[in-house]
C-alpha cells in the first residue's frame, strides 16, 4: 500500500477519530443507540484499518498480540466479576443493587457501566485477534495473481 | 395496519437484486462485496422498522467486520467458484416447499404494525413502564440488555470469547505445506 | 379467512422476508463452494432478523429511546424493545459463527487444496479407500 498516498494520509487522520467515536458510542449507549458491542466493533475497525493500510507489524507495535489475547479474557472476567461481587455482597448474581445499596438506581448505572465496559473490551480484543490470526497465515495466492 | 412505504419497497427490491446476484456470480470477490452491500441495505431497512440499535449493530458488524473477514479468507483460499455440476432442480424444489410451508405459517400472524398484537402485550409495556423508575436509563434497549436480561448478555459475551479462542486455536499455529516431497514449515 | 386487500397488505412484509430467506437457503443448498455457502447463510440469517424485528413494529410508534430528561409523554407509542435486544444478541452470535466457519474453510483449503464440497468428498473417499486397503479388516476395512 506504499503507493496509495491518499489512503495513507486519510488513515492517519481517521484512525484516531474512529477510536474517539468508539468511546463516544460506548459511553453514550445509555442515552442514544449504542453500547458495548457496537463500540467494540468500531474500536477494532480503527486498528484493522491501520493494519490494512500500513503493515500489520506497525499496528502490532501499538497493540501487541500478547495484550490482545489477555484483553479477550479480561472483558468476560469484568462482566462475570460484577456478578460474583454481588454474590459476595449478599445479593443475587448480577443484582446491581449490591453496587450501591442505599440508592438502587445509582447501582443500576454503575452496573450497566461496568458490564458494557467488559463487553466492549472483549469484543474489541476478539475482533483484533481474529484479524491478526487471518493475516498471520502465509497466503497461498501471491499478490500478483490477484 | 401499516402500509409498506415506498422506501421500504425500494430497499427490499435492492436487497432481492443483491441476493440474486450472489446466487449467480462466480467471482468470490464480488460475493464478498455484495454481502457487505446486503448488510448495509438491511441496516437501512432496520431503521425504517424503528430498530435503531439493531441497525447500528448490523451496519458495524455486517458491513464492517464480516467483509474484512471474508476478504481475509479469500486471500488465503481461492478467488473463483467452480461452475456447478449438479442440476438445480432438487434444491429449487426444497426451497419452494420450505417457502410455501413458511407462508402457510404466517397466515395466522397479526398484521404488520398492529398495536394489539399479542407480542406487544405482557412483557414489553411492563419493561417500558418500569425502566424509567427502576433503572433511569433513557435507552430502553440498553437497559433491557444490561440489566433486565443481563444473563443473556453474559452468555453472548462468552460466545464471542469462545469464537475468538476457536479462531486462535485453528489459525495460530505454523502453516505446514503438505506437498508430497517437501516438509517445510512456514 | 377472508382474503381481503387489508390482509394481503398487512402480511406482505412477512412474505417478502420469506422470499429473501429462501434465496439464502437456496445458496446454501445449491452451491458447492464453502465461502458461497457461508455468505448464503448470512443472507438467510439477516432475513430472519428482519422478519423478527418487523413483528415488534407498532404503527405510529418510534424507536424505544426515552427523552434524556425522562419526561415521558404518555401519548407517544414506543416500538417493542424486546425483539431488538434478542436480535442484537443474535447478530453478535452470527458474526462469531461466521468467523469460526471462515477459519475452518482456511484450514480445509490448506489440507485438501480446494474449497469445493464435491472435490473434498472425492478426496476423502479416496483416502478412506486407501486406509481400508492398508489396514485391512482388523480396523473395519474391507480387503
Amino acid at each position: 500500500m506504499r503507493h496509495h498516498l491518499i489512503l495513507r494520509v486519510v488513515t492517519k487522520f481517521l484512525a484516531g477519530t474512529i477510536m474517539l467515536f468508539a468511546l463516544y458510542v460506548q459511553f453514550h449507549g445509555d442515552y442514544s443507540p449504542g453500547g458495548g458491542f457496537q463500540a467494540g466493533v468500531i474500536m477494532a475497525v480503527a486498528f484493522i484499518l491501520y493494519g490494512i493500510v500500513f503493515s500489520v507489524e506497525h499496528v502490532q507495535r501499538v497493540f501487541p498480540p500478547w495484550l490482545v489475547h489477555k484483553l479477550v479474557a479480561v472483558g468476560v472476567l469484568l462482566y462475570a466479576g460484577t456478578g460474583v461481587y454481588s454474590l459476595f455482597a449478599g445479593y443475587a448474581y448480577l443484582d446491581y443493587t449490591a453496587l450501591s445499596p442505599q440508592h438502587p438506581e445509582h447501582g443500576q448505572h454503575y452496573g450497566i457501566l461496568l458490564v458494557e465496559a467488559g463487553v466492549g473490551i472483549t469484543v474489541t480484543a476478539v475482533m483484533v485477534a481474529i484479524y491478526y490470526a487471518f493475516v498471520g497465515r502465509s497466503p497461498l495466492i501471491s499478490d500478483e495473481e490477484w | 395496519m401499516t402500509v409498506l412505504t415506498f422506501v421500504d419497497l425500494t430497499l427490499f427490491v435492492m436487497m432481492v437484486i443483491t441476493a440474486l446476484a450472489v446466487v449467480r456470480t462466480r467471482s468470490l470477490f464480488a460475493t464478498a462485496m455484495l454481502s457487505g452491500v446486503f448488510s448495509l441495505l438491511s441496516a437501512l431497512l432496520f431503521i425504517t422498522l424503528d430498530a435503531v440499535d439493531v441497525a447500528f449493530t448490523e451496519a458495524a458488524v455486517g458491513a464492517g467486520i464480516s467483509t474484512v473477514l471474508l476478504l481475509g479468507t479469500l486471500a488465503l483460499t481461492s478467488r473463483y467458484e467452480r461452475p456447478n455440476a449438479h442440476s438445480p432442480a432438487l434444491p429449487l424444489l426444497v426451497v419452494v416447499v420450505t417457502g410455501a410451508v413458511l407462508v402457510y405459517g404466517t397466515l395466522d400472524m397479526p398484521s404488520f404494525g398492529d398495536p394489539t398484537a399479542p407480542v406487544l402485550t405482557h412483557v414489553a409495556p411492563d419493561y417500558l413502564q418500569r425502566s424509567p423508575h427502576e433503572i433511569g436509563v433513557p435507552n430502553v434497549v440498553t437497559a433491557i440488555l444490561a440489566s433486565y436480561r443481563g444473563y443473556d448478555t453474559l452468555g453472548e459475551t462468552a460466545v464471542v470469547f469462545v469464537a475468538g479462542i476457536g479462531v486462535l486455536a485453528l489459525l495460530s499455529g505454523l502453516r505446514r505445506r503438505r506437498r508430497k516431497d517437501e516438509g517445510e514449515d512456514a | 379467512m377472508a382474503v381481503s386487500i387489508d390482509f394481503l397488505v398487512g402480511h406482505l412484509n412477512y412474505w417478502l422476508f420469506i422470499l429473501l430467506m429462501m434465496t439464502g437457503l437456496y445458496i446454501v443448498v445449491a452451491r458447492g463452494n464453502f465461502v458461497k455457502k457461508v455468505v448464503g447463510l448470512n443472507i438467510f440469517q439477516t432475513s430472519v432478523f428482519m422478519l423478527y424485528v418487523s413483528m415488534g413494529k407498532i404503527e405510529g410508534g418510534t424507536a424505544p429511546i426515552f427523552p434524556t430528561d425522562l419526561n415521558i409523554d404518555p401519548e407517544v407509542l414506543y416500538s417493542n424493545p424486546l425483539p431488538h435486544v434478542l436480535i442484537l444478541t443474535a447478530i453478535v452470535v452470527g458474526i462469531a459463527t461466521t468467523s469460526l466457519a471462515l477459519a475452518l474453510i482456511v484450514r480445509i483449503r490448506e489440507e485438501y487444496d480446494t474449497i469445493e464440497e464435491d472435490v473434498v468428498q472425492e478426496k476423502e473417499a479416496k483416502i478412506v479407500e486407501e486406509e481400508n486397503k492398508s489396514f485391512g479388516p482388523a480396523l473395519g476395512g474391507q480387503e
